[in-house]
């Protein structure tokens, strides 16, 4: 009936995991009290859990992004303190069963369900508007991927508190995550959380592309396009030829580990290298699927807070689109060690060096937008300075590792993982939180405070290089990753010092979470009343804030790729038309959440091998899909009237700033 | 601002219908058009292709990994899969046949051609399944080798996708039957149009880098 499931796997032994999920638990009933005694379950239902509304779906995307970050910083913190402590051969106090899927849990949590959700949910939200659209192609499918990329992530989870989660790395090569060396579920937590938001994520990709092709505003070429759309489009063309190999890779796996089929087996024939290929072929693109896009915020970030236009916005799309093509034939670089021959080490080795170039182009363009421009000083552009810095040292730590001989040494130490943390926060995150300031008054209305958000720069920024440039020493004394203990002296005080930079980000992160409670206690006092509170350059910005839920009563006409700065400039910016016409929306529905919670008990059961439940949780989101193809009530129009009222209300705010400043 | 401000005509309340039609005149980024539909189709397929491709590049990896059992040539009778890919070859004309019956709003016409692309593509998966069995009746089952584990994933997949497309057949000879056949349904039917024409294609591959190229 329980498949595999008994009492015994709940660890009510591990006092760690004890205590969490007591916190996670009562967080969660003071959470559904609140929503009870405040009458809210259906307001969360009707307005933000069925909605279609690319700005909603994009802001629970980010919340999804920050409870996650919070769950794999946890994680952090406790690899750090455990590594500080088990040191002159002391064990510390996580034994490696669980240390291992401590950092298995780490990477994925940090990878798929922070990272990815973060840059699709600032994509959500700001794409449309900068393309002067309504919604995107598929409103429905939109909000099918967001309860897909909560499903894997409630998988996720639960694994910490149902078994156990994988204990392999964040990329379970095989045979170590085949049945004969990983029989436990922890893996196959691992394959259907992953599948399950990896398709969501193609949708996502299918659906942007279509988006940005279809329904651009009438007079906005593809040269036209704001950067940050440029470089997400970049990213959605790297999802959808990427993630497809990721889930065939996954049922490859799940084939070996459910019904003893042999493509990566040790025994007869299988070849587990060819694992390592295929999830690199999707794994390489993925870092650039992350950090195009915060390339792409920064772009945005300097040209508005220089007040000038970005230099070289068509070098820009060029490069990006050159790193784009340039990620996909790199991908053995993460397994030079391998064995291959020199002539194919030597090439991928080059073709990694030569995406230093296309980089570099940015990182000049992004100077040059600067020179001679008046920046002003906010924390967007703190955290686009502290990326500069970081990231170029990234970068070339990266071309250090390119060089196969050097690979040799320095594969699968701590030298690596100082050069990938410094990329993915120095470049990937440090963007996402540079576009979350930047953004945040669009989807919410008012501005963050200034003060708290410095600080939090200052901490994130002098606790990275803390806790990571320790990791660069490491490597090169010796210390592999993965460790669990060590009892070499050279090595304790530089682990010392990074676990106190740990401790640094988490004040950091501390400072944004006050950060985001002094906001919203202050958000009257800090409404954006305009909907421009930085004098930006493009469409985003013409409409209110938050943005009405249609975003434009009338499709801009856009010949400029600053479009908004144009309008501004020929005073065309706030125009009243005559008349409105009705503007046609897609109504909300639940069906999207039915399916994706449909889907985790799919996986869960599939994980358990509660077949029953896998074979009615898959019949019945198919029925939910027909249900929701054959249902004809889905869109309605806004009349006139409203859209008249509205509009009104946000020209009327903007003429009393007006006048207030004059 | 205040220049472009300009005192607005009395709004005029459309009935919903209305609205409707002078929104399809007006508005050409209606929502979930035919093109946009076609188009996100469209661009879905080229993910399924890769996953495709993926299979294929694994099947190319592991294809001589017989771990001292059969290989392709002991194996594949090339007479019964060329029938099997005649079948699905004519199956994709009549759907073609279907899309011209559908576009001229013959209903009957559709249905009839749908019956029989359905049937032709229960041909091909009968012999699949027939060919599977007997594979695995005669101990060459996927658990066997790599070799084995690739062929019955690559040309498995591609069932799937067969069987997918013949459930949704099904689905679409329904809707034609009840709600005839308008703008979304021959969307709709493009879609599936496009999809069984892509399984087409992709079997093609199959059948030459599997078969053709493994029985020699």
């Amino acid at each position: 009936m329980l498949g595999k499931l008994t009492l015994d796997a709940i660890p009510y032994h591990e006092p760690i995991i004890v205590v969490t999920l007591a916190v996670v638990g009562v967080v969660g009933l003071l959470l559904a009290v609140a929503l009870t005694k405040y009458k809210k379950w259906g307001y969360l239902w009707r307005e933000w859990i069925t909605s279609v509304d690319h700005k909603r779906l994009g802001i629970m995307y980010i919340i999804l992004a920050l409870v996650m970050l919070l769950r794999g910083f946890a994680d952090a913190i406790m690899m750090r303190t455990q590594l500080a402590v088990a040191t002159g051969g002391a064990e510390g106090y996580l034994p490696p069963e669980h240390y291992d899927q401590i950092f298995t849990a780490h990477g994925v949590i940090m990878i798929i369900f922070m990272a990815m959700p973060f840059m699709i949910g600032l994509m959500n939200i700001v794409v449309p508007m900068q393309i002067g659209t309504r919604d995107v192609a598929f409103p429905f499918l939109n909000n099918l991927s967001f309860w897909l990329a909560v499903s894997g992530a409630l998988l996720v989870n639960i694994s910490l508190g149902v078994g156990e989660f994988a204990k392999t790395g964040w990329v379970a090569y095989p045979p170590l995550s085949g049945l004969n060396y990983s029989p436990g579920v922890g893996v196959d937590y691992y394959i259907w959380a992953l599948q399950i938001s990896g398709i969501g994520t193609t949708l996502t990709g299918v659906n942007f592309l279509a988006t940005v092709i279809k329904m651009r505003t009438p007079g906005m070429k593809l040269m036209h396009m704001p950067i940050f759309t440029w470089t997400c489009t970049w990213a959605n063309i790297l999802i959808v030829a990427s993630f497809p190999i990721l889930t065939g890779a996954l049922a490859m796996l799940t084939l070996d580990r459910y019904l003893d089929f042999h493509f990566f087996t040790n025994d007869l024939g299988g070849n587990s290298m060819m694992y390592i290929n295929l999830f690199w072929a999707w794994g390489h693109p993925e870092v650039y699927i992350l950090v195009l896009p915060a390339f792409g915020i920064f772009s945005e970030v300097i040209s508005t807070f220089t007040g000038k236009r970005l230099f070289g916005y068509k070098s820009m799309v060029l490069a990006s689109g050159a790193i784009s093509v340039l990620g996909f034939i790199v991908w053995l670089h993460h397994f030079f060690t391998m064995g291959s021959s020199a002539n194919v080490n030597a090439f991928f080795g080059v073709t990694t060096m030569i995406i230093a170039v296309p980089t570099g182009v940015k990182l000049f363009n992004w100077l040059f937008t600067m020179y001679r421009g008046r920046l002003r000083f906010t924390t967007p552009v703190l955290w686009t300075l502290g990326f500069m810095v970081t990231f170029t040292i990234g970068g070339m730590t990266g071309v250090l590792l390119s060089v196969p001989g050097a690979d040799y040494v320095l594969h699968n130490s701590l030298f690596l993982i100082a050069h990938f943390h410094n990329t993915i926060i120095g470049g990937a995150v440090f963007g996402y939180l540079a576009g979350f300031a930047y953004w945040f008054p669009k989807a919410m209305g008012y501005t963050l405070d200034e003060k708290w958000g410095k600080r939090a720069f200052w901490c994130w920024q002098i606790g990275f290089y803390c806790a990571f440039m320790p990791l660069y020493v490491l490597g090169f004394l010796g210390m592999t990753r993965r460790l669990n203990h060590s009892d070499n002296p050279d090595w304790n005080i530089w682990l010392y010092i990074a676990c106190v930079g740990a401790f640094i980000i988490a004040l950091g992160i501390a400072c944004q979470l006050i950060q985001l409670y002094v906001s919203y206690r202050n958000r009257e006092q800090n409404r954006d009343l305009t909907g421009d509170p930085w004098n930006g350059h493009t469409l985003e910005w013409a409409s209110a804030s938050p943005p009405q839920f249609y975003n434009f009563a009338v499709e801009p006409k856009v010949d400029d790729i600053d479009a908004f700065t144009e309008m501004k400039e020929r005073g065309h910016a706030y125009h009243r038309p005559d008349s409105y016409a009705p503007i046609h929306m897609p109504k909300n529905t639940g069906v999207g959440f039915v399916m994706g919670m449909l889907l985790t008990a799919a996986g869960f059961g599939a994980v358990w091998h509660i077949w029953w439940l896998v074979i009615a949780a898959l019949l019945g989101t198919l029925a939910a899909f027909l249900v929701r193809c054959y249902d004809n009530d889905v869109d309605y129009y806004v009349q006139p009237d409203e859209i008249e009222r509205i509009e009104d209300a946000h020209l009327t705010a903007v003429q009393l700033d007006n006048t207030l400043k004059a | 601002m205040s220049t472009s401000v300009l005192i607005p005509e009395a709004p005029v309340r459309l009935a919903p219908e209305q609205a409707h039609d002078l929104s399809h005149e007006q508005d050409h980024e209606h929502h979930d058009s035919g093109s946009n539909t076609l188009f996100g189709f469209w661009l879905y397929l080229m993910t399924d292709c890769l996953l495709f491709a993926s299979a294929f590049a694994t099947y190319a990896v592991l294809f001589m990994n017989t771990a001292g059992g059969v290989s392709g040539k002991d194996i594949f009778e090339l007479d019964f899969v060329l029938v099997e890919t005649f079948a699905l070859l004519f199956s994709s004309i009549t759907y073609g046949f279907a899309m011209l019956a559908a576009h001229k709003q013959n209903r009957s016409a559709t249905l009839m051609w749908l019956a029989v692309t359905f049937c032709l593509g229960a041909v091909f998966i009968g012999m699949e399944v027939y060919e599977f069995n007997h594979l695995i009746s005669h101990g060459h089952g996927p658990q066997t080798s790599a070799f084995l584990t690739a062929f019955f994933s690559l040309v498995g997949m591609h069932g799937l996708h067969v069987t997918a497309g013949l459930i949704w057949m099904l689905v679409m000879m329904l809707e034609v039957s009840k709600r005839g056949l308008g703008n979304r349904t021959r969307t709709r039917l493009g879609c599936l149009s496009l999809f069984w024409h892509f399984l087409d294609v992709v079997w093609i591959c199959v059948f030459t880098v599997v078969y053709l190229m493994g029985s020699v």
